[in-house]
Formats: C-alpha cells, structure tokens, sequence
C-alpha cells in the first residue's frame, strides 16, 4: 500500500511533467499557431524578446526548484509512508538565503531591463515623423512636413465577413481581422519618430514586430520610435478597450526601401494636390451621391448602420432624423464638430472637404430623407475656414 | 480519511437545539440576524451564487471566442459581459467570500463570542444583495450595461448611457458594505481577543484579514472618490478627466490603480492565511517561519500602495516613473517568494495526509506560484510594452485569481464546512472535484500565455484565424471547468442536507486552534466565557519549540 502509493505518485508527477513539456514542445508544431514572443524586425523588439527569454528561464529554474522539493516532500514525507513529522519550525540562515539571492537575481534582471528602458524612450534623431491618431474604431496617419495624410480602417472584406452569423467563413478571408483598407507605409533603415493621440477616447498603437505599444490619449501626445530592418508587411492591432469594434481597427504597416518609399510618398503628394483643386470645381448630384454612399460605408455605417436605421440606443438613425432632414447648417455643424462627450466625432478634423459635402448630399437624399438638398464641397471648405 | 481524530472526549455531541437560541422565524433568523456564524452563512451563499452568475457570464464569452467570427453575440454585449462578469467575480464573489469567512472563522479563531459591531455586521451584508441587483439590472436597461471593462476608464466609461449612474451607485454601495465589515473585524480583532491571545499567538488567517481589513479602508474610498467623479464628468458637466474641458484621462487611471492594485492583494492575503492554516494541519508539522510570514505580508501590504503604475507602463510616463515603479513591483517579489519557501518547508519533513483542502492548498501552492512568476515577467516594464492588454495578462491575473483566490476558498471551504455543519461532507466527490478542477483550470488558462505572447489583445470578441486553437483548447477548458464546479454545489448541498457522518470537534487530527475546541457544528453561540488560552491550542508553534 505505502509503496503502491509512492510509485503511483511518482509516476503521476513525471507524467503531469512530461505533459507539461510536451504541450510547450509539441503544441506548436501540432496546431501551426505561434506560442512565443516575436523576435521582431527592430531593435528594441530583439531586445524586449531577449528580456522576455532570460525572465522566462529564471522564471522556469525557480519554479522547477520549488516545484521538484514540494514535490519530493510529498513523495517521502507522507503518512502513509509511516514518515514520522519532524518538529522544527524554522532555520534562520535558510530564511537569509532565500531572501538575499531573489535580491540578488531581481537586481542583476533589474540592470538590462533598466537600459531598455532608457533606449526605448530616446526618440530623438528621427528621419521622419508620423502623427498617429486614433479614432472609434480607424486610425489616422499624418506625414508631418511632407502634408500626406489618410484614414487606415479595417478592410472590406473583414468587415463583412465579421458581422455577426455573416455566412462568410474567416478562414476564407485573406488576413481576416488585419488588413485595412489604406496601409501605413514606412521607409526600412530609417528612424521613425510617432507622435501618438487620439480623438475620442483611449485606443493603444501596437505592431508587435516593432516590440511595443503606446496608448492613445486624446488630449495627450505620446511619443515613440521604431527603425526597420527588414521590408514587409507588419500587422497588429489596437490594445486598448475602446467600445464595441475594439477589436476590429487593425494597423498595417507595409516597410519599403527607401527609393520605393519616395516613389510612394511622391504619388500620395500628387493625387492629394490633384484631390485639393476639385473642391472648388462644381460636382453633378450623381458624383456626389456614389461617392457619399462609399465614405458612408466606411466612416458613418458603423454606427448609423448600413440602412441609416441606426443601433439603439446609442447610435441614433439618419432615416428620418430631424438632423439630418431638417436644416443644412445644422447638419453640417453636427458632421464637422462631432457632438461632444458622445462616439459622434468631429469628421471636420477626418475627412475632406469633398468627403463630407458627399456624406451629406448622401445622407440627406438616402434612406427615404429625399430633402433633394446637395451640398458642394466647396461649401463645406468655406465653413471650416472661418 | 486517517487524519480524522478517532478518540475525542466531546466528538459526536450533536447541538442541543433548546440551548441554541437561535430565532425561530425564517425572517428573524435571516433578515436581522446579528450573529456572526449565520452572517457568515450568508456572506458564502451570496458570493457562491454570485460566482455562478460570474461564471455564467465568462462561458458566454468563452463561447464567442470558441472559434474566428462572430456566432453569438453582438460586440457591444460581448463587452457588457466581460465588465460584469470581472465586476461581479470581483466584489461579488472572491471579497464576500472572504468577509464570509472572516465572520465564521476570526471570532472563533480568537476565543470572542461574536464579531464587535453585530448590527452594522447586518446591515454589511443586506447592503450587498441590493448593489448587485442594481448592477446586473443595468443589464436590462435601455442603454445596456457598462461595457468599458472592469477599470471604467474614462473616456470609453462616459459614453454608457444613463444606465452609468445606477454602476455608480452599486459600487458606493459595495464600497461602503466592505468599508463596514473592515472596520468590524479590525474592531474585534483589537478588542475581542481572549486573554492570552497576543497578536503574535493568532492564527495567520486572523492576520493576513487584520492586514486585509486596513487595505481595505484606506482603498475603498478611493475608488469611491474615482467613481464619483465620474458620476459628475457624466451627468453634471465637470471635467475631471476630459481633456478637452481641462482634466486628465490618465489621472483616473493613476486614482484607479491606487485603489486597484491593493484590491488584488485584498483577494489575495486571506487566501495566504487559510493556506497558512491547512498546510501544517496535513503535513503534522507547525508553520514554517510564523513570524516571518506575518512580517512578509505586512511588507506585501506596503508596497502594494506603491506598484500601482505597473498597470500603466504604456501610457508614456517620465522614464523615471517607470523605473520606479518597475522596481518596487519586481521587489514585490521577496516577501512572496519567503511565503512560497515557508510553505514548502511547512511540508518538508512532515507527515502529509491528501484530504481535499489538503489538495486545494496544494494546488493552489503550484498555481498562484506560476501566476506569480508571469507576474514577475510583467513587471520588467520593456517586456510589458509587448505583455500589456494581451491575453498573457488575462492568464496572468485567473492563475492568481482562480487556482489562487478561488482554490483558496475551496481549500477553506472544505476545511471548515464539517466544523460548520457538524457533517462530513464526501471526500470522494471532493477529491474528485479537486482534480478536475485542477486539470480543467490549465486546459482553461494556460493556452493564454501563449495567445498573449503570440499577439493577441485582451477584450476581442473576434480574433484572427491563427489563434483559432488555443483558443479553442481555452474555451472547452472553461466549459469543463464551469461543469466542474457544480460538483462543488452538489457536494455542499449533500453535506448541509444529506450526509449522514457525524464529524468530530477536532474534525482533523493535528488541526490546531480555537475552532477545534469547540464541538462540531459549532454551538450558535461560542466562547460567551473567554477560552483559557494554551499553548497547545495555539497554530503556529514558534513559542513552544525553542
Ligand atoms: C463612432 C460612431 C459614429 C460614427 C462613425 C458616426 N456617428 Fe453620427 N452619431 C453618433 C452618435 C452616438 C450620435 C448621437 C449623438 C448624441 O447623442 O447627440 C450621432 C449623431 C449623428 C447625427 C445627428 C442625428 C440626430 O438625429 O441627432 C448626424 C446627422 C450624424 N451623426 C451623422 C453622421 C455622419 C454623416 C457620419 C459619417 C461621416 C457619422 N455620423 C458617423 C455616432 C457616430
Ligand atoms: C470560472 C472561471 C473563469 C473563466 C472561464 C473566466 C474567463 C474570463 C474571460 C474569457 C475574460 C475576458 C478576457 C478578455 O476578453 O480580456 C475574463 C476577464 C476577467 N476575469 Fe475571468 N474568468 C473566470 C474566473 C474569474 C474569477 C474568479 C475572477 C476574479 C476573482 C475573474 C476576474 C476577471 C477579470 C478582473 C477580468 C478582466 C475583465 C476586463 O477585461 O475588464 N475571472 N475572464
Ligand atoms: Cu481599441
Ligand atoms: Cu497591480
């Protein structure tokens, strides 16, 4: 009984053991899903991997340590092995040492961990600067001095596909959940700097191949910095709460070498400039109307829904509202500063002139609104210049 | 089954009814009780009530996440769920569990006839079934539950409609209910004790709430305070965290995680101390380093005031913020490690029986220690620019939360209930319960780690297809897990109801303490004469064995 006992607790505790291993080892390359940190394409995200591994291997030595004497203690020093209960109760100079080596071990930890530290927060030196900015639920990217800016929101594709009961299986959606529609694109070998805020409320940029994430605060400017190694495509997504499509504003960044990344910058130059003159130019109803129904798919349908029926009781319907039925300027006020403590931002500071005099002739003609009001896009333009 | 003293001379004294005094109406027992044992009957009912519920909720999430796309719910209630799954698991499951507890135990512990304050005893408790019925109502409203996660940040938390108000008040309402019970038992452990029970001679357990309780005190009000304010950001116009009025959205956070951080050693310092208590009585052997454990939660208490910003590694504090708070976190890790060892030399040479709360503490002994190691990880503010806001994090917290906190509960449970019913409850169905909960908890939990390192953000309703596995493996863990418990309730009920095995005073043969001089159940009124304290009585044998 006492050996039966013994053998049948060993064995279990060597199985529990090599269980254990087993899944670290084996379940990878079982399920094909990655299980570790990436080590990254920069610098700091080698290092933050490096930190990772060295506290993981203390972590497993100690456990390992603490783990193998309890279970000793419980091999040999049970009852049933007729083990009679020693009586001490303590050992003063084992109570020393298992206080000054954990010292000893958190301060040699404390002393890399500190120089990361101290490297990630030096951003000066930058080749470039981004101005990121989040918003419920799409990021905005500003090339600052070079006067390129753009929306980054989840892919189409997704976003149908992630409706709830959609029919559409994930899996056949190309990188379900991290593809936008307007990827971030940054030259390789240069110091990016990234200036982080937010709209509305907190949202947090991370790429886990750059090796870390900072929030976005409205109000507050947060920096950081990144230098990539390697061109590619890197993908990664919001980290913090910030209401119901958290987990549906994505970040891509495409990293190009240098001469491509120019030729990119120099393209989004043009077509802004060439954007830029059709505000003043007179658009067709139907002009307006196609494009406005496109901006409100991705910028308004979210919230207001597809139909304009709206999602109550937060999101209030443009079928019928009194806004959006009543009158211009009061319509156009509301679209361009947002209403105040509510998810209704000011799309004044997001989309264009063109966009928005667009997402009003829409959503003052759809859904049964039929005002038959058009709104040019040079209206809006003069509105936001006073 | 040995462990169970054969030869008592008071064993098998069933309660004399007439001698009992108890109130004879459902309503006088019940409603205005005043005694600390039927108290802390309710306390317990209540929170393992509120930990189904809780669970409940968490398999609806577990559900959502069980693989890629949306199938069940809409992402708004997804977040509704995790908010009130985190709020009721918090504040109604784990810390009434532990007043419940501490109302049963520390009188008992300390030779007092009751807790100080009986009324306000009462009125902590009532105060409860109300906030929460408050809280989950929300739910049903037309503006929905809160659904910015358990830490109300602002200013995702001010977009909840008017529902907001009624989060508000169930929170001051929980507050104020744990701010009583603190006061109460820090008035009884000061002015109850029976002669010759020094504060040096009382049972860890009564410790580690002493500790508990002024945590309790100076952080409850703060969250009160943060909460407030919220209330008026929302309703009446001020601006204490919108930026765009001239307030701080990072200053809530700082308010929070001063009051949030000492919150989670409130969940878990009684869990140390019931740890404390079980492991010598089923290893035969007293404590190991009685002292030093009393010194090393005073220390835990200490610094936890002063982490608080390991929760913020990410929002862009000065490099000196960081680095400060990053090493006081990581000296967290000291005091916790002198616990570990000491309980691992309580074991060491002794002569170990395997009953369930045996088991319980065991595995909560394995468990909290690798949650704590993650928490080790976390603390190492570089890395935590990658852990934050993943499911590592997630892992992290219900290692030290459920085989923690929770298995605590269990261990204490199953330790005490025969002294508290007078029965024995079945130690097949235990032991049973123990190892399935053991298995399922890993299959449930352990996955994480890997989600987390692998890039996936916590509070996602949907995900992409490469974490589709582990989160499958996750998601049938917590079904089984949730299954498992309610081997739990079916073991409580046969035991209160059904068992027929009358259980001794001295239920476990070298159990210590006051508890066990008293006859099983425990008379409805203990110790109206104080005990004559003697050293054979007391837990911790530091004294006796010089
Ligand atoms: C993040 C969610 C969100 C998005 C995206 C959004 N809205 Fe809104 N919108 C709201 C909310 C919430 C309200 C109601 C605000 C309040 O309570 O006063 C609102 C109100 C309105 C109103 C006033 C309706 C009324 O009856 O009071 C109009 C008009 C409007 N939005 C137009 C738009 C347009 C046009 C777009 C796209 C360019 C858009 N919204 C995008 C959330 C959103
Ligand atoms: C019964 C077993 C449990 C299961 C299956 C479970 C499951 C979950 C899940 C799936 C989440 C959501 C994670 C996310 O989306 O970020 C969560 C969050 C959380 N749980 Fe649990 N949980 C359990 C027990 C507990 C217990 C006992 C506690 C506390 C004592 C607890 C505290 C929390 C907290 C604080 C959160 C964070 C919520 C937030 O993000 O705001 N859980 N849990
Ligand atoms: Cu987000
Ligand atoms: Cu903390």
């Amino acid at each position: 009984m006492n050996r039966a006992n013994t053998v049948i607790i060993t064995l279990a505790v060597l199985a529990a053991v090599a269980a254990a291993f087993w899944l670290l080892l084996a379940a990878p390359a079982l399920t094909g899903n990655e299980i570790n940190m990436p080590v990254g394409v920069t610098a700091q995200s080698a290092i933050h991997y490096e930190l990772h591994m060295v506290i993981l291997k203390i972590c497993v030595v100690i456990g390992v340590l603490v783990f193998g004497a309890m279970f000793t203690s419980i091999v040999l020093h049970r009852k049933s092995r007729g083990h009679r209960p020693a009586e001490f109760s303590h050992n003063t100079s084992a109570e020393i040492v298992w206080t000054i080596i954990p010292v000893l071990i958190l301060i040699s930890m404390a002393i890399p961990a500190t120089t990361a530290l101290v490297k990630m927060e030096d951003a000066s030196g930058a080749d470039l600067t981004i101005k990121v900015t989040g918003f419920q639920w799409k990021w905005k990217y500003e090339y600052l001095d070079e006067e390129v800016a753009f929306i980054s929101a989840l892919s189409a594709d997704s976003n149908a596909a992630r409706q709830l009961r959609s029919g559409i299986d994930p899996a056949t959606v190309d990188n379900y959940l991290l593809d936008v529609d307007h990827p971030l694109v940054l030259p390789v070998g240069k110091k990016v700097r990234f200036l982080i805020t937010a709209d509305d409320v907190i949202h947090a940029w991370w790429v886990p191949d750059f090796g870390w994430k900072r929030d976005a605060i409205p109000g507050f400017v947060n920096e950081a910095w990144t230098l990539i190694e390697q061109p590619g495509t890197y993908r990664g997504q919001c980290a913090e709460l910030c209401g119901k499509d958290h987990g549906f504003m994505p970040i891509v960044v495409e990293a190009l070498p240098e001469p491509e990344f120019q030729a990119w910058l120099a393209a989004q130059k043009t077509r802004s400039q060439a954007e830029a003159q059709t505000v003043a130019s007179e658009w067709t109803t139907d002009r307006l109307l196609e494009r406005g129904r496109a901006v409100y798919a991705t910028h308004c349908a979210t919230c207001h829904q597809e139909d304009g029926g709206g999602l109550a009781p937060a999101f209030p319907a443009l079928a019928g509202s009194p806004v959006s039925t009543g009158p211009l300027q009061e319509n156009i006020r509301v679209v361009l500063e947002g209403r105040e403590g509510t998810a209704m931002q000011a799309f004044g500071d997001l989309l264009s002139a063109t966009d928005i005099a667009a997402a009003l002739t829409y959503t003052r003609n759809a859904f049964g609104n039929d005002t038959g009001d058009v709104v040019q896009p040079r209206t809006i333009a003069e509105t936001t210049q006073h | 089954m040995s462990s169970i003293a054969a030869h008592e001379s008071d064993a098998l004294r069933m309660p004399d009814a007439q001698a009992d005094h108890k109130p004879h109406g459902f309503l006088d027992r019940w409603l205005f009780t005043t005694n600390h044992k039927d108290i802390g009957t309710l306390y317990l009912v209540f929170s393992l009530l509120m930990f189904l519920v809780g669970g409940t909720m968490a398999l609806v999430i577990r559900a959502e996440l069980f693989m890629p796309g949306l199938q069940l719910v809409e992402p708004d209630f997804f977040n509704q769920m995790t908010t009130m799954h985190a709020l009721i698991m918090v504040f109604g499951a784990v810390m009434p569990a532990w007043v419940g507890f501490a109302n049963w135990m520390i009188p008992m512990m300390i030779g007092a006839p009751d807790m100080a304050l009986p009324r306000m005893n009462n009125w902590s408790f009532w105060i409860l079934p109300f906030a929460f019925a408050m809280l989950l109502s929300t739910l049903f409203m037309d503006s929905g539950g809160p659904a910015a996660g358990w830490t109300l940040y602002p200013p995702l938390s001010l977009q909840t409609g008017p529902s907001f108000a009624f989060v508000v008040f169930a929170v001051h309402m929980m507050g104020i209910s744990s701010i009583m019970g603190s006061i109460n038992v820090i008035a009884t452990i000061m002015n109850m004790r029976a002669p010759g029970m020094t504060l040096l001679r009382m049972p860890l357990f009564v410790w580690t709430w002493l500790i508990t309780a002024y945590l309790l005190m100076a952080v409850m009000p703060v969250l009160a305070g943060a909460v407030t304010m919220l209330l008026t950001d929302h309703f009446f116009g001020t601006s204490f965290f919108n930026a765009a009025g001239g307030g701080d959205p990072v200053m809530f956070q700082h308010i929070f995680w001063f009051f949030g951080h000492p919150e989670v050693y409130i969940m878990i310092l009684p869990a140390f101390g019931v740890i404390s208590e079980i492991l010598p009585t089923f290893s035969r052997k007293p404590l190991f380093g009685y002292a030093a454990m009393v010194y090393a939660t005073a220390s835990i208490a200490f610094l936890s005031f002063i982490v608080w910003a390991h929760h913020m590694f990410t929002v862009g504090m000065p490099l000196e913020g960081e680095l400060f708070f990053m090493y006081a976190t990581m000296l967290i890790a000291v005091p916790t490690g002198v616990k570990v060892f000491n309980w691992v030399s309580t074991m060491w040479k002794g002569a170990m029986t395997f009953e369930t709360p045996m088991l319980f503490a065991l595995g909560f002994v394995v468990l909290f220690t690798i949650g704590g190691l993650s928490g080790l990880m976390l603390s190492i503010a570089a890395a935590d620019l990658q852990y934050h806001d993943t499911y590592f994090v997630v892992a992290h917290f219900h290692y030290v939360l459920v085989p923690g906190s929770v298995f605590a509960l269990m261990a204490g449970t199953y330790y005490w209930l025969p002294k508290w019913t007078g029965r024995m409850y079945s130690e097949r169905w235990g032991k049973t319960h123990f190892w399935l909960s053991a298995i399922f908890v890993n299959v449930l939990f352990f996955p994480q780690h890997f989600l987390g390192l692998a890039g996936m953000p916590r509070r996602i309703p949907d995900y992409s297809p490469q974490f589709a596995d582990f989160n499958q493996w996750s998601s049938i863990g917590g079904f089984l897990f949730g299954a498992t418990q309610l081997i739990f309730v079916g073991v409580i009920v046969h035991c209160v109801w059904f068992s027929r095995k009358p259980a001794r005073a001295r239920v476990w043969e070298s159990a210590r303490g006051l508890e066990w001089t008293v006859p099983s159940p425990a008379p409805y009124h203990t110790f109206a004469e104080p005990p004559d304290i003697d050293e054979s009585m007391v837990v911790h044998a530091d004294e006796v064995s010089h």
